[in-house]
């Protein structure tokens, strides 16, 4: 059966239908386009699928669309502004942290909810904060350099 | 004129990296197109059986269901190999493992498909399970295969390169050690994905996770009878490869042939537990190194036998089990040496090629058996290693061409920035330091099938925009080779990087690439890109030469600008060169094609283990060990790699560290394991664990810090000198942390993966007197065929062997297509 979903994101209100039993995940994948957001296991187990759910890095696979009703949520898609990258994004891009290029979107949204909470974390916080986002191209290091080097880019995304 | 590289070795944003963080990378699950339907595989419950019936009438009574398929439709057999083409898209008369598929089903969503394939009812005659490599050389029937060398056993070898035995026998020490490597999986982040359809033109186009989009070309060109000119196969950005997506699989097939049939797009994507099964990963190698060693570690002679677990198919398996032998002499010197490999077919997922593929379990108990022999003769192992390295532009005893060695300096360095003669065996008890090499090959110097056709081609377009589009058929997987593949072309032709359009993977637009598999892009798709720029450089050259009445040994292309070297004012934007180079003779298109050197291996066999040239590796290891509960912390890496020179050291170092954390998930937790279904169920063999959640794989905190050098001395063969990177750092981390683990705790740990487990087991035995060790103890009867004596190049051999059969003729019905194989059976 289809219902009716009512949710912002990427700052613009969603008015969909869409299969009851899907998650957010399909939804955003299937029903709304929003391929960024991708997939490894649909069980909550490597991370890729993160997005953020009224600012909360949460597993998209995890949640049922109709839980996210009424709610706003963040993808990849929205995280450049502007027409200007994210520090995040140019961090990673320019330091070597997307490979493949897979984990990246699940990593980034992760990343990000870290630096709006502490925008100068640790290397080790952000070694926690990025441990339930599994890569198997990069070995994490460079990641962490481009999360540490987001965080000491003064973004002014974060200061507004 | 020459001028020193502007874009080469200097660390860059990759040209894809935009679309990498924005998301917009468009991966093959990520494509949806009109009218497109799902399809889902029913897999095998059984791990070896007899197909008695399948019953598919309940799943097509469904609503929504379009299609149901068996094996009655796929009667061509394929597989990557032209000596195991063992496999049919959906099985026939038989299953080999469980998820081998059986049936599959095209609906109109996933749900419906997935419930059809639930409801077909397939009645099984069970033949015995073989579980183990032991359990198939025991028994011969009944037989997992119908071809092969005899009953279970895939392929057996055996080549001797003067005489070892004695050799071994005049030596001051003989060491034998058995070791085992068990296996592991690729465990790319995304599942494979595959989207066919049918074009306007009612031609077949197929969208899929590939490596090798050139081989699934060929496969289904093959197992669908249809001219290869009628079918398109596009590899979309991998989500992550490491050999795991370069065979042709089940689903690509399958979804092509219901594109066919149904007139519209077809989907599928496996789920994880598929990707376990469809696996083509690590094989678990049993070994045994008898070794010969002067006093001072010099080898005289080495005995290597390997036991490979093949899995149920064919796959890359008879390259594989030779690669267990063929790198062992590109390191050090080995004088003589015999190398038997058997690998045998068992009832689990099917086995293959995995980033070093083949080489890093013998790489593994090599580098073991050496510090136990440095140990013994109270030598330092870095100091060992350094005595016997093998010398630059040599051919080893078994026919391998070496070009440029840097691994003394790879040694050098990691001993000196890791304090290693400070620390090795002289740290504190409960923390330890290791040590270890390795090579790779920078791409396999035979095709797959033997022709002489280039091995890499690029086409260069250049037009009155001023606008660059290169078109290889190379295949971007994470590694970077789109950013190879246009910063050589934007250093040759002056212009930026992100001026040039890429255009990969695409067996329409592109010229062939055999595929992004044995580390051989960056050189080969390389070399023939320089040819194809240079030839572009010359045609623009000569026009503005002739215009500006400057000699053409002075033009500079730099700046996006062509300009005189002695007057560097004077010159023309890039885009009126092209224009005057357009003008004076027509569009603008030129071709580069790579072909590797021929080795000197004329043996049989000898066309599995030649390069152009191979990179070197050195890494030592830090692990600290709790005594009391074997756990294992890693804090520190220190790796140097040989890499000739690094295009873009971004991309560089990330492929060293991502190989230093896929090797210390197989050195301490990865493990594609296998259990027994209680018999109350079927008692049916199963994949252990299926799920990223119980397949252990590092994550960010399990890594360590990593202290990565690049060494580079260019390297003749190489695009502006460069080797390969991807797959050579991987070998020595799983050595050096068993090296490092007996240097914390003097246990040995022979057996991969080293675990908490094994080493309480190791400490008990050792606190009981017994012998301080976890590994395997012998290694078994294999009825090994008759040795190919070749007479090493020190001995005034040819590289052919004294004994080689007479070679098999090409009568085959399909030897027009297949020539014949890369490895010859």
């Amino acid at each position: 059966m289809k219902i009716r979903l009512n949710l912002t994101v990427n700052g613009e209100p969603v008015d969909a239908l869409a299969d009851d039993y899907k998650t957010l995940l399909e939804v955003l994948r299937e029903d709304l386009g929003l391929t960024g957001t991708k997939h490894g296991c649909e069980l909550g187990e490597c991370g890729a699928c993160a997005v953020l759910v009224d600012g909360q890095p949460l597993l998209s696979c995890l949640l049922l669309a109709v839980e996210c009703a009424g709610r706003s949520v963040t993808t990849v898609e929205g995280l450049a502004a502007g027409g200007q990258l994210h520090p995040l994004q140019e961090c990673f891009a320019d330091l070597g942290a997307a490979q493949c290029g897979y984990c990246t979107p699940g990593i980034l949204m992760t990343a990000k909810a870290l630096l709006d909470r502490e925008p100068h974390p640790s290397r080790e916080r952000i070694r926690e904060a990025l441990s339930g986002n599994l890569c198997r191209c990069t070995g994490y290091a460079q990641i962490i350099d481009a999360v540490e080097a987001a965080a000491h880019a003064n973004a002014p995304e974060r200061d507004r | 004129m020459t001028t020193s590289p502007r874009i080469i070795g200097r660390a860059r944003r990759r040209v894809d990296a935009r679309a990498k963080v924005t998301g917009q990378t468009r991966f093959a699950d990520d494509i949806t197109l009109p009218r497109m339907v799902h399809c889902r595989l029913l897999r095998s419950s059984q791990p070896h059986a007899r197909i008695l019936n399948i019953d598919t009438a309940r799943a097509s009574a469904i609503d929504g269901v379009h299609l149901v398929l068996t094996g009655d439709t796929f009667p061509i057999p394929y597989g990557i190999l032209p000596v195991s083409h063992d496999e049919h898209a959906l099985c026939r008369d038989k299953v080999r493992f469980v998820g081998d598929p059986v049936a599959a089903v095209v609906a109109r969503d996933e749900v419906t498909a997935e419930h059809a394939a639930t409801v077909i009812d397939v009645t099984y005659e069970p033949l015995r399970t073989y579980a183990s490599p032991t359990d198939s050389l025991a028994h011969d029937e009944p037989r997992i295969h119908d071809y092969g060398d005899h009953g279970n056993v895939h392929k057996a070898v055996a080549l001797q390169f003067g005489d070892v035995d004695a050799a071994i026998g005049g030596a001051d020490h003989v060491f034998e050690d058995v070791f085992f490597f068990e296996g592991s999986t690729h465990l790319p982040i995304e599942q494979h994905a595959t989207v066919a359809l049918k074009d306007p033109d009612g031609k077949l186009v197929v969208y899929s996770s590939t490596q090798t989009p050139h081989y699934l070309h060929r496969a289904l060109a093959k197992a669908l009878a249809m001219p290869a000119a009628h079918i398109r196969v596009v590899a979309t950005p991998n989500g992550g490869g490491f050999g795991g997506k370069s065979d042709p699989f089940n689903h690509e097939i399958v979804v092509a042939k219901a594109a066919l049939l149904l007139d519209r797009p077809v989907k599928i994507c496996l789920t994880r537990e598929e990707v376990f099964l469809c696996h083509r990963g690590r094989h678990p190698v049993l070994m045994r190194f008898r070794t010969g060693v002067t006093k001072d570690g010099r080898i005289m002679g080495l005995d290597l036998q390997t036991l490979l677990d093949g899995g149920a198919y064919g796959s890359y398996g008879v390259a594989s089990t030779f690669y267990t032998g063929a790198l062992q002499t590109v390191t050090y010197q080995i004088p003589r040496y015999r190398f038997r490999g058997c690998r045998v077919f068992t009832n689990k997922p099917p086995c293959g090629p995995k980033r070093g593929h083949g080489t890093p379990q013998s790489r593994f108990g090599q580098e073991v058996q050496l510090d136990k022999i440095a140990e013994h003769l109270k030598i330092d192992p870095a100091e060992l290693r350094l005595r016997i390295v093998a010398p630059p532009d040599s051919v080893t005893a078994n026919y391998m061409r070496v070009r440029t060695i840097g691994l003394a300096e790879c040694i050098r360095r990691v001993v000196e920035r890791s304090a290693w003669k400070d620390t090795h065996g002289k740290l504190p008890p409960g923390r330890g330091v290791g040590l270890a090499c390795s090579s790779y090959l920078s791409g396999a110097g035979l095709p797959i099938n033997w022709n002489d056709l280039p091995h890499s081609g690029v086409q260069l377009k250049l037009d009155r925009s001023g606008g660059v589009t290169v078109f290889c058929g190379a295949t971007e997987i994470g590694q970077g080779s789109d950013d190879v593949l246009v910063s050589i072309v934007a250093e040759i032709l002056g212009v930026d990087p992100f001026d040039v359009r890429a255009f990969t993977g695409d067996t329409d637009l592109t010229p062939v690439d055999l595929g992004s598999y044995s580390s051989r892009v960056t050189l080969m798709m390389g070399n023939a890109a320089i040819q194809a720029a240079q030839r572009a450089r010359e045609i623009l050259a000569s026009a503005v030469s002739a215009r500006l009445d400057v000699p053409l040994d002075r033009l500079v292309f730099a700046e996006r600008r062509v300009f005189d070297s002695e007057r560097p004012e004077h010159g023309v934007t890039f885009q009126e060169a092209v224009c005057m180079a357009e003008a004076r003779v027509g569009t603008i298109g030129t071709t580069g094609s790579y072909t590797p050197p021929r080795s000197p291996a004329r043996y049989k066999g000898g066309g599995v283990g030649p390069t152009p040239t191979y990179s070197y590796t050195a890494a030592v290891v830090e692990v600290g060990v709790d005594p009391d509960t074997g756990w294992i912390t890693v804090p520190r890496v220190w790796i140097a790699h040989d890499i000739g020179r690094a295009i873009n050291p971004t991309l560089a170092r990330g492929q060293v560290e991502g190989s230093v954390y896929m090797g210390l998930g197989e050195a301490l937790m990865e493990e594609q394991a296998f259990r027994r279904l209680p018999s109350r169920l079927s008692n049916a063999l199963v994949h252990k664990f299926p799920s990223m959640l119980e397949y252990k794989s590092p994550t960010s905190l399990d890594m360590p810090e990593i202290f990565t050098d690049l060494i580079e001395h260019p390297d003749p063969e190489g695009p502006f000198g460069a080797k390969e990177v991807g797959q050579g750092p991987l070998l020595p981390i799983m050595p050096a942390v068993a090296n490092a683990v007996y240097d914390a705790v003097g246990v040995r740990i022979d057996q991969i993966p080293v675990t908490p487990e094994k080493i309480v087991r190791a400490l008990k035995a050792k606190a009981a007197g017994k012998p301080a060790r976890v590994g395997p103890d012998a290694f078994p009867d294999v009825p090994w065929p008759e040795t190919l004596f070749v007479t090493p190049p020190s001995e005034g051999g040819d590289g052919r062997a004294s004994n080689e059969p007479p070679k098999r003729s090409r009568s085959k019905p399909d030897a027009g297509i297949e020539a014949t194989a890369g490895v010859r059976s």
